[in-house]
């Protein structure tokens, strides 16, 4: 089996799910400069929800298409992740948009320990395994193999990033989010919506997380109620890294983030001589981060930002 | 004037009486097992006044913390601990760790100092993880950290045969481990408490919240904001240190898991709730997100009383509540509870 291969495919299927949640921490970032912390349960919740529905269709109906299971899961994830975002800028944004800046930030860390416990109370603290509905066949390329979950991953992933920059360039409300995130008061003076806007970031970017929930679940084969943690501190890391506020970066930082880790872990050990071991693959993505960030202090792809008070 | 100055040291006297009886009252009421947690409770306060410096005063936002906390400790281990073989007195291991926790915070400060903002933020995130991942991994190929199992019998202060972890008889009074142990650590954060205060009205503190409102303008009125920066990470990496040195010697157990970014997180949290920038609002948020989620344990007892029976485990509930707290703390005073006069003024500002 070709490493090198078999790493590129494991880097960009993981690489595109952390490209689906950063987008949704830049979008918000861009328009608000908020690092929304609440991001990553949402993620969590949408891989929950759809695993309760999935696991309930499944024992009710146990000759269902796979397919058509999934696809009831994420019709499920998708509307009450939208919902949960909604509900968040409501309650725990909007009240704080002139408030001291880390004032949201302790509000977003509160919402996202409340996630995480809601989900603990309905779902338990154990692994939930996704079951094994999906078709397992897998396929050999040059010598590497990828399954149909990665295949359904990336495509799924691509196509959905393709619609978002289509709406973001071509529709009304993309042109209004661009206005809003340029400047929030001119945009409100020319006749945007900008509350209608905001919270239809928080909706988009909730749906994405959702899917991006799912993916993350039926990669691994599992759900918990911690998993968005990481999940998020990740794909943020993606999203700062691409340039934060920077759909494009976000894109690039995710996928990087994704190659960056899943070479670390197959290389590591060979490059220091087995001194460091796969279990240092996180070390390895960090610093990367890291070194970019010291170079190129607004990301990749970022603009310079000015700061404010 | 007299007057004035008597009425002072009368409530100084007052205080310092009632931070004396503090842990005795409080065994009486509630039970030993509370005043470890008071100790616990200053080993935070030192640790958020130590935050404050970076992220109150200078505006730095650090989210990697919990890093200095971990290297205070872990220099304390290996040097009183049978891990190494090593049982060094507390006084010699102690300054050391702080200080290397300090060296520390000025070489990753280093590279971080072009970054502003949430950048930085992220960066202090990534050096937070990349110890923890170390402090997780490090048993192989040579064992400094024991990996996640942690290290364990550490030594605790002792001065002499005089050892903390016992109890001792004095004046017809028994006074246990972590009575003693309130005491030293009282002793420690009213020293980190005087440094805070005097740096705030310094010339150094009045630099930094220059640095903190405005870099740009805060170099041209010939501020070098460099060694101000790396001064402020050095400074509360060091309390960091300190604190992490108590830690260990106070758990006489240390292990990875105890510095996590959710401990980052929640010291952070402590300052903002209280009032970032001010030495009150920070000691306050300090000792009410200790204590809160402990007194949140006796939400069995509530259910008990008003249901007949617990539905929900009271320790899977409290988290639950905790989170709740900040976001409606947040939301009811989003500048903190205690902020400090310029924030208050800032804040009516920013909303006029």
């Amino acid at each position: 089996m070709d490493i090198f291969l078999q790493q590129l495919i494991n880097g960009l299927v993981l690489g595109s799910v952390y490209a689906l949640v950063a987008l949704g921490y830049t979008m918000v970032y861009g328009i608000l400069e908020l690092i929304n912390f609440a991001h990553g349960e949402i993620t969590m919740m949408g891989a929950m929800v759809s695993l309760a529905v999935i696991g309930a269709l499944a024992l009710a109906a146990p000759g269902l298409p796979g397919v058509l299971v999934l696809g009831a899961g994420l019709a499920v994830a998708i509307p009450v992740c939208m919902a949960l975002g909604l509900l968040i800028e409501r309650v725990a944004y909007r009240p704080l948009r002139h408030a001291p800046r880390l004032a949201p930030l302790i509000t977003a860390i509160g919402v996202s320990i409340i996630l995480q416990n809601i989900a603990m109370l309905i779902w338990g603290k154990q692994y939930i395994p996704f079951p094994a509905i999906l078709p397992q066949g897998r396929h050999e390329i040059l010598g590497a193999s990828i399954s149909d979950t990665q295949i359904a991953i990336l495509v799924l992933a691509v196509l959905i990033m393709m619609t978002l920059i289509l709406v973001v360039q071509k529709t009304r409300l993309g042109r209004a989010m661009r206005a809003t995130a340029q400047s929030r008061q001119v945009a409100s003076l020319m006749g945007v919506d900008v509350n209608r806007v905001i919270a239809s970031t928080f909706v988009i970017g909730s749906a994405l997380a959702a899917v991006a929930g799912v993916m993350v679940s039926a990669y691994y084969g599992l759900a918990h109620y911690y998993m968005g943690f990481l999940l998020g501190l990740k794909a943020f890391s993606a999203a700062v890294l691409g340039g934060i506020g920077n759909l494009g970066g976000a894109m690039l930082g995710g996928l990087l983030l994704g190659l960056i880790e899943s070479f670390g872990a197959g290389y590591i050990g060979d490059l220091t001589g087995g001194f460091l071991g796969s279990h240092y693959q996180d070390v390895f993505a960090f610093f990367v981060l890291i070194a970019v960030l010291v170079f190129r202090p607004s990301g990749l792809l970022g603009a310079r930002v000015v700061e404010r008070a | 004037m007299s007057s004035v100055l008597k009425s002072r040291w009368f409530t100084f006297g007052l205080l310092a009486l009632g931070l004396a009886l503090l842990p005795f009252l409080v065994d009486a009421g509630l039970g030993r097992s509370w005043v470890r947690l008071l100790d616990l409770a200053l080993l935070y306060v030192m640790l958020a006044l130590g935050l404050n410096i970076v992220v109150g005063y200078a505006g730095l936002l650090d989210l990697g913390y919990v890093a200095f906390y971990a290297l205070g400790a872990y220099v304390y281990a290996w040097l009183a601990s049978p891990h190494f073989g090593l049982h060094l007195p507390f006084w010699a291991i102690l300054p050391l760790g702080a200080a290397l926790a300090g060296l520390f915070g000025v070489l990753l400060g280093a590279p971080t100092l072009r970054l502003r903002g949430d950048y930085l933020a992220i960066v202090t995130l990534g050096f937070g993880e990349i110890i923890r991942i170390f402090m997780n991994n490090l048993n192989a190929p040579v064992n400094l950290t024991n990996g996640p199992q942690g290290i364990n019998l550490i030594d605790p202060v002792r001065l002499g045969s005089f050892s903390l972890s016992q109890p001792h008889e004095l004046f017809g009074y028994t006074f246990t481990g972590v009575h003693l142990t309130y005491y030293l650590f009282l002793l420690l954060t009213l020293a980190v408490i005087f440094i805070s205060m005097r740096l705030e009205d310094s010339r150094i503190g009045r630099a930094w919240v220059a640095i903190r409102e405005d870099e740009t303008a805060a170099a041209a009125t010939g501020i070098n904001t460099r060694n101000l920066k790396l001064l402020a990470f050095a400074m509360g990496a060091t309390f960091g240190g300190l604190a992490g040195g108590l830690f260990a010697s106070f758990q006489g157990f240390i292990s990875p898991e105890s510095f996590n970014l959710m401990e980052s997180i929640m010291i952070l949290c402590m300052i903002v709730l209280g009032g970032m920038g001010h030495i009150p609002g920070v000691i306050f948020g300090a000792l009410l997100l200790t204590l809160l989620p402990e007194a949140l344990r006796y939400t069995g007892d509530w259910q008990r009383n008003l249901f007949g029976q617990i539905y929900v485990d009271p320790a899977d509930l409290r988290m639950l509540l905790f989170g709740m707290a900040l976001v409606a703390v947040m939301l009811y005073r989003p500048a903190g509870m205690f902020p400090s006069t310029r924030r208050r003024r800032e804040f009516a500002d920013a909303k006029g």
